[in-house]
């Protein structure tokens, strides 16, 4: 794939010039797209994040510069908000990645019935999010809920208990609701993963004496890296701006003890008329998700490994 | 930002091009013509917003809107219902456009100001007629006038019902309602004891509207109100701790249900309907629902009482305190067809069309409430007998909640106060007083 | 006695398939007994876990709507409809400009290659609610609100870096080596892209087009702004509205939840073969 450094024939140079003329051709229609429905909104949503911004047909916008993002930045519930986000991110992503990861190790070493676990982990995985959240929605329900017929059942509560208005269990419940869902495609990446790495390996540090919980460490983990590498990214960045699955379970209660910083930049832009506010919002959303994004590949990413 | 449209509109179209060129053409055989140009022969369509409620359904909405075209070939309506929670947004959202994507929107009682602020509604005064001003509840007209200008047409009169389980209470052998909050509790604590309900109280506690209404009801009951007379909150002294610190003992003791937090007013309903609570608040609906059999476990045992009062607030000569949940439909600003949007709405609201779906919905015409028209009212479904006389004797003790153009936010900020103390994460003082201070702030900006 | 060891050991390994199976299964099944209850047994305490009284009402509702008692179901056959039309227009269009793109960004070096992959990887990270205001402000003024065109078009925000993200991690697995042969005969890229490397590609197009159309089926964000009438409300719209009205029906929610999760499921599950694959591909070369 390396290109030759030294174009001097004539005819290489055309040959050159016509790849990068049906590059263009082949790249011009997502351009105009991604310009047209992500650029253009973002650089607009920028601009509006620089003012002050009420909703209305009348109002004036005026320059604030920095403000909305200082006041953002001096506001408790901000933090507050960002602290509760991070915790949904961690303890989400953290578990799906350990659990996904036990269940490809499971899968891998095909136990009865492994091509059908396989298979059915698909089936939360393609569940829409807001048929989840709904189903555990109700599955928590305080009156009728399946959650609240089990334990009763297994004689582990007295009475029916209103989980979701406990102020420390309402976001770990959504946190349970999300891993059903998520979790699956973190489990069938790390699963698909191990099924390519040779199996000679194994062997070979097996025969000098590692046993299996070595062998899978220093083994087979660090060859996993690349995938967890990617389902880390597509998880978090995710997770971070979680929104459905709050929305419908909990809408933020109780007491704001689910509102996630997606849901604050909502309420902002739509319910409390604070257009400016809201975009400043999203952007920090955005450079945190970045943020994130570059730190797991400075970390997880090994210079050899990136070509 | 008007430099920025164009080049997003310039991008959109080309976009469309390309897209179409790959998919071929979309037809979107449901979709409805968008606001054009009047052209003189051409039926112009209004696009009117409204509730996916409850009480009236859609399809009785679709009804009064197809009878309207019948009467007049000139106007084409389309109705757009969406969920309660939604209205408010999609009116914002609708209102970023030009022509806006609504031409008239259902406004909640607690909207107005933060819209006229806005520059969303239409001024009206000079449209009603004297008939309208003079026969309509002058309560329903409150409702949309600020500063001596109309800005809406009313359109439905709620308030809080409270309703309770006949069969419960007798059982229990309890001869009467409670007409105060103590009251409510010692005959909670008496169903609660018969076992004949576990929870025997329901409300909508959950972090919505739902929750500053019932507050609402409770905290006039107890002889309080939200601001003092010079507009300084006084949610906060010792009359809503009082309240918010009751709130709270009623989950405690095991009276009022847990779950409440989590409940709005479908599951306030959902619960009572299932014979699963003695007492409940809630808006009419709840009453009609009761007796329909598909929905309901305890046709025929639900009634209502006036509103209770806390023993103090009685003492103080309060006979009831309940909240105004009354809507209105105003003609949004930017319409280009304010004429025929307004000829919608004076038929929306008319005494004929009122009367007739007046199940789930009371009229709006206080003459309809007097003399022989009453007797016809009252004739007009099987449950007006019940909810008419209900609505006269509670419409008079409707409180207000504050109107001011940051409403929302500063409701935000109760609901999560209440929340706070009720969930046990701060006492009922600390929260409120936050509360409180976030309206000051609120009321500086 | 290493072979019984060895089907003791699978034996435990097998067991502990069941918890996760139990995980996966219990919301489903519930979600399922749920939606062929009526609204008294899903009241019952105990828990009736299976309904005594089975009853496909919840569902004749939904396709059926001249009788059912609330408007919510009557909408939601429409609903499903108009998933079906935007998920699929937008997994075309996807496949179709997002595979061009993704072949150029993978197999051909010119000026601003790196940058363009950068970029197109950053649109990912940005969030639906930073792009909402100003989409909705445009498509309004191009008269789109309500129609399924404006979810289409908007849904190409997170579906194309997307699809561009899957598709060049697929043909990055395409062995260059052919692409040499085709060339050396004297093919030009266009001529290698449609001639060689789609054919031997189309594993990786369905899998992307998989994806993208779960994506595209499971929105909610836009689709909750940009549409209140029955043109172009999705499925998900029509879920939340369920929950968010003043209506008890939790019995023909749960049935609509079902009939929302069949047509991914089912589609997940034929193609199967093709997550995993395009799985790995992303794993692996991403």
């Amino acid at each position: 794939m390396t290109v030759n450094p030294k174009p001097f024939s004539k005819k290489r140079l055309s040959l050159r010039q016509q790849d990068a003329a049906a590059a263009w051709l082949l790249l011009v229609p997502s351009l105009l797209v991604i310009l047209g429905v992500t650029i253009w909104p973002v650089i607009s949503t920028l601009i509006l994040s620089f003012f002050n911004a009420p909703t209305g047909i009348h109002q004036v916008r005026t320059f604030v510069g920095l403000g909305n993002y200082l006041d953002m930045l001096r506001d408790q519930t901000f933090w507050e908000t960002i602290g509760r986000t991070l915790y949904f991110t961690v303890v989400s992503v953290g578990l799906e990645l350990v659990i996904g990861l036990a269940i490809a190790q499971l899968i891998h070493s095909h136990p009865w019935g492994w091509q059908f676990l396989r298979f059915s982990l698909i089936i939360p995985w393609a569940v829409p999010t807001i048929v989840n959240g709904a189903m555990w929605r109700w599955i928590y329900s305080a009156d009728f809920g399946a959650l609240n017929g089990l334990l009763l059942q297994l004689g582990l509560i007295k009475h029916y208990v209103a989980w979701l208005t406990l102020p420390n269990m309402a976001m770990n419940l959504v946190i349970v609701a999300d891993i059903w869902h998520t979790m699956p495609f973190v489990a069938l990446v790390l699963q698909a993963a191990l099924a390519t790495l040779p199996e000679d390996l194994d062997e070979a540090a097996a025969v000098d004496g590692a046993n299996a919980w070595q062998r899978f460490w220093q083994i087979r983990v660090p060859l996993l890296r690349p995938a967890i590498l990617v389902a880390l990214i597509v998880r978090t960045v995710d997770a971070f701006r979680v929104f459905d699955i709050v929305y419908i379970i909990t809408s933020g209660g109780p007491a704001y003890k689910t509102l996630t910083i997606t849901y604050l930049t909502y309420l902002n832009s739509f319910s409390f008329g604070k257009q400016g506010t809201g975009a400043a919002l999203s952007f920090l959303i955005s450079a945190f998700t970045i943020l994130m994004a570059l730190v797991y590949i400075r970390i997880l990413y090994r210079p050899e490994e990136t070509q | 930002m008007h430099k920025f449209n164009k080049i997003g509109l310039w991008f959109v179209t080309l976009i469309l091009v390309v897209g179409l060129a790959g998919c071929g053409p979309q037809p979107a055989p449901n979709a409805a013509p968008a606001n054009t140009q009047p052209a003189a022969a051409q039926p112009v369509t209004i696009h009117v917003l409204t509730m996916d409620q409850a009480g009236i359904k859609n399809s009785e909405v679709d009804q009064i809107a197809s009878q309207f075209e019948a009467q007049n070939p000139d106007i084409k309506v389309n109705m757009e219902y969406v969920g309660y929670d939604y209205v408010h947004d999609k009116i914002v959202t609708g209102m970023a456009a030009n022509p806006p994507a609504y031409d008239a929107a259902m406004i909640d009682v607690i909207w107005p100001d933060e819209f006229i602020k806005a520059g969303y509604l239409l001024d009206v005064t000079n449209r009603v007629t004297p008939d309208m001003k003079a026969n309509m509840f002058p309560a329903s007209w409150n409702g949309v006038t600020r500063n001596g200008k109309v800005y809406g047409m009313p359109w439905l009169m709620d308030v809080k019902y409270f309703m309770y389980n006949k069969d419960m209470l007798q059982k229990a052998g309890i001869a009467n309602p409670p007409t105060t909050w103590e009251e409510m509790v010692d005959q909670a604590k008496i169903i609660k004891q018969k076992g004949i309900a576990e929870f025997p109280v329901i409300w909508s506690w959950n972090q919505k509207e739902g929750v500053v209404c019932d507050f609402t009801v409770l905290l006039f009951g107890n002889g309080g109100s939200f601001v003092d007379a010079n507009g300084k909150p006084a949610f906060n002294n010792d009359k809503g701790v009082q309240v918010l610190s009751w709130m709270k003992q009623t989950i405690d003791d095991g009276l009022s249900n847990p779950s409440s937090v989590s409940s709005d007013e479908n599951a306030v309903e959902a619960d009572f309907l299932a014979g699963k609570s003695a007492f409940a608040v809630n808006w009419l609906f709840q009453y009609s629902d009761s007796n329909d059999a598909t929905k309901s476990q305890i046709v025929g045992q639900a009634a209502f009482a006036p509103m209770p009062v806390f023993a103090a607030g009685k003492a103080a000569g309060i006979k009831s305190a309940s909240v105004d949940g009354s809507s209105s439909f105003a003609i949004m600003a930017t319409t280009p067809y304010p004429d025929q949007t307004w000829k919608f709405l004076t038929y929306l609201a008319s005494n004929d069309v009122q009367t007739k779906y007046s199940a789930e919905m009371l009229p709006v015409w206080q003459n309809d409430f007097q003399g022989d028209a009453l007797a016809k009212l009252e004739a007009a479904t099987p449950t007006n007998p019940v909810t008419v006389p209900a609505f006269l004797a509670q419409f008079p003790y409707a409180n207000e909640r504050p109107t001011v153009p940051y409403y929302n936010e500063a409701s935000a900020a109760l609901q999560l106060a209440i929340q706070e103390a009720l969930t046990g994460v701060k006492s009922p003082k600390d929260a409120l007083d936050e509360a409180a201070a976030k309206w000051v702030q609120l009321a500086g900006q | 006695m290493m072979h019984s060891r060895k089907i003791l050991q699978k034996l435990l390994l097998s067991l502990l398939t069941l918890p996760v199976l139990f995980f996966i299964f219990f919301p489903l099944l519930w979600l399922f007994s749920a939606s062929l209850s009526t609204q008294v047994e899903l009241f019952s305490v105990p828990i009736h876990w299976i309904p005594r009284h089975p009853t496909f009402q919840n569902y004749l509702d939904i396709f059926f709507p001249g009788q059912a008692a609330s408007s919510v179901p009557q909408t939601y056959a429409v609903s499903l409809l108009n998933s079906i039309k935007i998920a699929s227009a937008v997994t075309i269009i996807c496949i179709l400009i997002g595979s061009l793109a993704a072949y150029a960004l993978v197999r051909i070096p010119f000026r601003f290659n790196r940058t363009i992959q950068l970029g197109i990887l950053a649109t990912r990270m940005i969030p639906e609610v930073s792009l909402i205001l100003p989409l909705f402000i445009i498509a309004s003024s191009l008269h789109l609100i309500n129609k399924p065109i404006v979810l289409i078009v908007t849904y190409m925000s997170f579906a194309l870096p997307y699809a561009i993200w899957l598709m060049a991690a697929y043909f990055q697995t395409v062995p260059v080596e052919l692409e040499d042969a085709a060339r050396l005969d004297g093919c030009s890229r266009l001529g290698i892209l449609f001639r060689v490397v789609m054919p031997i590609s189309v594993p990786g197009l369905v899998s992307t087009g998989m994806f993208v159309f779960l994506l595209a089926w499971d929105e909610f964000f836009y689709a909750l702004i940009f549409t209140s009438t029955l043109a172009a409300k999705t499925v998900p719209v029509a879920i939340a509205e369920f929950i968010g009205r003043y209506v008890v029906n939790v019995n023909g929610m749960m049935a609509g939840g079902i009939l929302a999760a069949v047509p991914p499921v089912l589609v997940a599950l034929i193609f199967q073969r093709y997550i995993v694959s395009g799985m790995t591909a992303g794993a692996v070369k991403g």
